[in-house]
């Protein structure tokens, strides 16, 4: 009967001991990039400090834009909402454009990699497009649509479908000869090949090409909405400019970079709780 | 027996005078910018059914080229491969690969690596009848506590193992082994080795296997087929291993007509056809 009890508290000390050594390793981790950032703030202080400098120094940035950063959720009507609301729009179009390129990328990247006439046919004219710069596509979708909010969704999505479709493309193209040698054995019908083999060999593939997309979604929006207008974070930017509120442009640009890289970490995240546990290699 | 959809039977008469499977004047050639490249140059081979046939020679000399060609993957140049008079045309269940690589598919466990295979070729029986083959073959090889795990979490004699499994699960005619034990440390190749000799008695079923190892193919083998080197390999020497079955490694070990054998074999892969050797 002692036995277990001795040993029960042993172990909890022991995980103890074990967490708060994960949590000081994480501090000390976080060491290098606070210092960084307060080396950046410096120089940035030391620099615009002077009577003549045309950027507002780090502590005038926070000083001007106090209310945007303490209440995110305002709502003044029109356009003048506070920053969660312009992110949120903003958001709500690179979800619809982001989707639709998803489902078709993939769809046309399966296609693609699964017949060599169409890779021959297809992949030239990809390899051109995907070069095209987002904005680029502004005035033809302007043009096709002739509505601001779908024109740019469509921006969105013709900017996040190339690298959707050129990844999926190669991960069919990748499938291992081995796995493929395995369906003629067992002459597999094409939809268990398809659901069994196809698709999750080129899964992996699939999901670097959604990352690659959405981080080009986000860049495509910003620029977007700043020809467009309404509300958005990336006409948020453009308007301040225009009201020479220059700190509300700095505060914007972090909101940009933060939520561009939860974006990015959201799809890497949905990666792992997809990716069978042997693919992560 | 056998419940694959076979094509149409052949006359009765034929089956009687054509052993089980048939090598007939096999050539492969492949086409390249300086030329015809020669890999194999009229191969001929007759297994009959229950046999189990070794074949070994240097790499390079066409030993997968063959096998490719018997499971179905690759048409030969010339000549052609009959399983029961019928040409062989393209791969199918009845002549199981196992590969050196294993090929288990890394996302499904082992169970379903074999229910895959099961339901593909068995599709019209009942989900209990699917469910307990592929159990019976995971207990054959001795994996039953290991059927939920997937590749990833076996070692690679239980891999091989699964492969295996998965292979005779399908009651195939012919089983097509390439170098499958190639990969795996000295102790697990000969635990599989007696393993795979005794499911061969058990289910009499004709093996075709590539090996590297002269000790393995005396150990396993009814005959010995050695290739030449390639380009243009052909059939070299064809050796008929005596010992009696059922085998026991340590026996086999002791008998001096082993080390003939071996020395025979050596001589003809190290002298005869030494790798920087042509013909």
């Amino acid at each position: 009967m002692t036995a277990p009890l001795d040993i029960r508290p042993t172990r909890s000390r022991f995980n103890v001991a074990r967490l708060s050594q994960q949590a000081l390793n994480w501090l000390k981790g976080l060491i290098p990039p606070v210092v960084a950032i307060v080396i950046f703030l410096s120089i940035w202080q030391v620099l615009t400090m002077g009577p003549n400098a045309t950027l507002p120094t780090p502590i005038r940035t926070i000083q001007d834009t106090w209310e945007l950063i303490i209440n995110p959720f305002f709502d003044y009507g029109g356009t003048d909402k506070g920053l969660f609301w312009q992110v949120w729009s903003s958001l709500q179009r690179v979800a619809i454009g982001f989707s639709l390129a998803a489902v078709a990328g993939v769809a046309l990247g399966i296609l693609v990699g699964t017949s060599p006439l169409m890779y021959s046919a297809l992949d030239p004219i990809f390899q051109i497009l995907r070069t095209v710069p987002p904005l680029a596509w502004l005035p033809i979708s302007l043009a096709a649509i002739q509505q601001a909010g779908p024109a740019s969704i469509f921006v969105i999505f013709i900017t996040a479908i190339w690298p959707i479709i050129i990844n999926t493309t190669e991960g069919v193209r990748q499938i291992p000869q081995d796995y493929n040698n395995v369906a003629k054995v067992l002459r597999l019908s094409k939809p268990t090949y398809f659901f069994k083999i196809l698709f999750p060999a080129t899964v992996p593939y699939i999901f670097t090409g959604l990352r690659i997309g959405i981080g080009l979604s986000w860049l495509a929006i910003v620029a977007a909405e700043m020809l467009i207008g309404g509300v958005g974070i990336g006409f948020f930017i453009w308007d301040a400019w225009n009201s020479s509120r220059i700190s509300d442009i700095i505060i914007a640009i972090v909101y940009v970079g933060v939520v561009g890289l939860l974006l990015d970490r959201l799809i890497v995240f949905i990666g792992t709780l997809v990716l069978p546990e042997e693919q992560k290699k | 027996m056998q419940v694959l959809n076979s094509p149409t039977q052949s006359p009765s008469e034929y089956l009687s005078q054509e052993p089980f499977l048939v090598i007939d004047n096999l050539s492969k050639v492949y086409p390249t910018p300086s030329g015809e490249y020669v890999v194999l140059d009229g191969i001929n081979l007759a297994v009959k059914e229950g046999e189990f046939v070794c074949v070994i020679g240097h790499s390079g000399c066409g030993k997968s080229t063959l096998l490719d060609m018997v499971a179905g993957f690759r048409q030969p140049t010339e000549g052609q491969v009959r399983l029961e008079t019928q040409p062989i045309q393209e791969p199918g269940p009845d002549r199981m690969v196992v590969f050196q690589n294993y090929s288990l598919l890394p996302w499904l466990t082992a169970y379903e690596n074999i229910y895959l295979g099961v339901n593909s070729v068995f599709p019209g029986k009942p989900e209990k009848v699917k469910k307990r083959i592929v159990m019976e073959h995971l207990a054959l090889v001795g994996l039953e506590e290991a059927a939920h795990k997937k590749p990833g979490a076996l070692s690679g004699g239980m891999k091989q193992r699964v492969c295996i499994a998965r292979a005779l699960a399908l009651r195939p005619k012919v089983l097509i082994l390439d170098e499958p034990f190639g990969a795996l440390d000295p102790i697990t190749r000969e635990e599989l080795q007696e393993e795979l000799l005794k499911i061969w008695q058990d289910h009499k079923i004709t093996v075709l296997m590539i090996t590297h190892d002269i000790d393995e193919a005396l150990f396993l083998a009814d005959r010995v087929v050695m290739m030449t080197n390639g380009p243009a390999a052909q059939i070299g020497e064809i050796m008929t291993v005596p010992f009696a079955r059922p085998r026991e490694r340590s026996r086999i070990m002791e008998d001096p007509r082993f080390y003939e054998l071996r020395n025979e074999a050596l001589d003809f892969l190290y002298h005869r056809y030494a790798h920087d050797d042509t013909e």
